[in-house]
């Protein structure tokens, strides 16, 4: 992508570069958003968790600007090859976006419902959970910039270890509740932290995998699926 | 199918024109090709504008050529029913065989391959002082042939460039009487009633607007199940909508030639990508 000349038409130049800068701005803003629900949860914080949901409305913004400058691309300039690719990737990218921004909400509103509770232990295996994530989803992004196919490949490769980590909190937290009755609300919270986690990983694992696709022209989707069911 | 038949002395093949039309889904091959130039080299003079071009063409597909002014996508169609050596001190070199059989062969009559591979022009270029009528018929007069039932054979001409109900009650009428977009399906009209087996287009919409542009290319669509047809153009947004293959030149060279969803979304070769996005020169 990068070794790729400058288009004759500038305004056009212009419309992909603007493009490419409002889904890097988006892009931005979803990790802000989930860095702050984690910095929420962390030091259970109800009140940065309300002030962190409020960052959504920009990221749900986003994607409607997006797609409308997408819209109008395809319109008026009909492109084809890494263009096209380019831009229909984008317009599939931005619905990961938008998705885990809600999936950061919906974290943020465990932190307020947690915020109230005593702290568990199983704490720190969901922050661990949310590291793997976070860093998939910046490095995917990373990789979109770059259009890097070897780190894009790398995240995909990372999602097994983020569902590896989410099979072991399951039993960790089912005996704490087994010992105390009075944790289930606070357990079943944590669950659902995780399990929010968890699919943000896997929306970053989409965004990685049609990075490889915009770069190459190559699907790797199915491909990567089957390996997953042979292991 | 059509019968493949001698370009030396045999008349033109019967077309069993009950071709079935049915297309499959499976991605067209050049498996079987129709025509084939193989290391062709074309000059003007000392100027050699094609550079050893070897290129299939399918049966019954559509193959556009693409690339910028002076690439010598022209010439290159032009050579492939010898209508290049008609210039004054232009010349090919290598080979391209229609039916396996090389057109350039010496004992080869060009005025048969022409007939067997027809061509239709930028402009619609209707005989301005022929009649519609006259205007179908004139290149089997041209070349000393009667059909036996004239009027049967300007009716199926015009309704296979579905230009019959417009004219059917004016075929008396100049053929430059009629709208640019008539006039060149009025042209194409005329190359199908020598039935020929290919169809060589050079730029035939350039002229036209959209409505005439998109007719004409419904038309190609058609065409295509019973001939096959070589269009040159300028317009990669043609190119993607009517042809099965796309092939890019470049100064003289044939860049990269593959089925055309492969060129349009994800081509091999760089060059291409940066002229069919816009970003040569």
């Amino acid at each position: 992508m990068s070794t790729l000349q400058k288009h004759t038409d500038r305004e056009y130049e212009a419309e992909l570069e603007k493009l490419k800068e409002q889904v890097l701005f988006m892009g931005a803003r979803t990790e802000e958003l989930l860095t702050q629900a984690m910095r929420a949860f962390a030091e259970r914080d109800a009140d940065g968790a309300r002030l962190t949901m409020r960052i959504d409305r920009q990221v749900d913004q986003l994607e409607l600007d997006i797609d409308q400058l997408c819209l109008k691309i395809l319109a008026r300039r009909q492109p084809v090859a890494s263009d096209l690719r380019f831009i229909t990737t984008t317009m599939k990218l931005v619905t990961d976006l938008e998705r885990i921004g809600d999936l950061g909400v919906n974290v943020c509103e465990r932190v307020i419902e947690l915020s109230a509770e005593p702290p568990l232990p199983a704490t720190q295996s969901v922050t661990r959970i949310a590291e793997a994530a976070l860093g998939m989803l910046h490095d995917a992004l990373d990789a979109f910039v770059a259009g890097n196919t070897e780190l894009a490949e790398e995240v995909i490769e990372r999602d097994g270890q983020v569902d590896a980590y989410y099979a072991q909190l399951f039993p960790e937290l089912l005996q704490l509740m087994m010992k105390d009755a009075g944790s289930v609300f606070r357990a079943t919270r944590l669950q659902s932290i995780a399990k929010y986690l968890e699919r943000i990983a896997d929306h970053a694992t989409n965004v990685a995998e049609m990075v490889v696709f915009m770069v190459r022209g190559k699907d790797v989707r199915h491909a990567f699926a089957l390996s997953r069911t042979d292991d | 199918m059509t019968q493949s038949v001698s370009l030396l002395g045999a008349t033109t093949s019967a077309r069993d024109s009950t071709r079935s039309s049915a297309r499959t889904s499976a991605p067209p091959t050049t498996d079987q090709p129709k025509m084939r130039a193989e290391a062709l080299k074309a000059y003007f003079g000392a100027t050699e504008v094609l550079k050893g071009v070897t290129l299939p063409v399918a049966s019954h597909t559509v193959t556009a050529i693409i690339g910028p002014s002076g690439c010598g996508k022209s010439t290159f169609i032009r050579c492939l029913n010898r209508m290049h050596e008609v210039v004054a001190g232009a010349r090919v070199a290598g080979k391209v065989l229609l039916d396996h059989q090389d057109i350039y062969a010496p004992d080869v009559d060009p005025v048969r391959v022409r007939r067997r591979v027809g061509m239709v022009f930028q402009k619609p270029n209707p005989f301005p002082t022929m009649t519609i009528r006259e205007n179908v018929l004139s290149g089997l007069v041209l070349n000393g042939l009667r059909p036996k039932d004239p009027g049967e054979l300007v009716e199926r001409a015009l309704r296979q460039v579905a230009l019959w109900d417009e004219v059917k009650d004016v075929l008396n009428r100049s053929g430059t009487s009629l709208s640019g977009g008539q006039q060149q399906r009025l042209c194409i009209a005329r190359s199908l009633a020598l039935e020929p087996e290919v169809l060589l287009m050079d730029e035939p919409c350039s002229a036209l607007d959209p409505i005439a542009t998109a007719r004409v290319e419904e038309l190609i669509h058609e065409l295509r199940e019973r001939y096959t047809i070589v269009i040159v153009t300028h317009n990669m947004q043609q190119a993607a909508r009517v042809a099965d293959f796309t092939a890019f030149f470049y100064l003289g060279e044939l860049v990269e030639h593959d089925r055309t969803d492969v060129i349009f979304t994800r081509p091999s070769e760089k060059k291409t990508e940066d002229y069919i996005t816009g970003r040569f020169g």
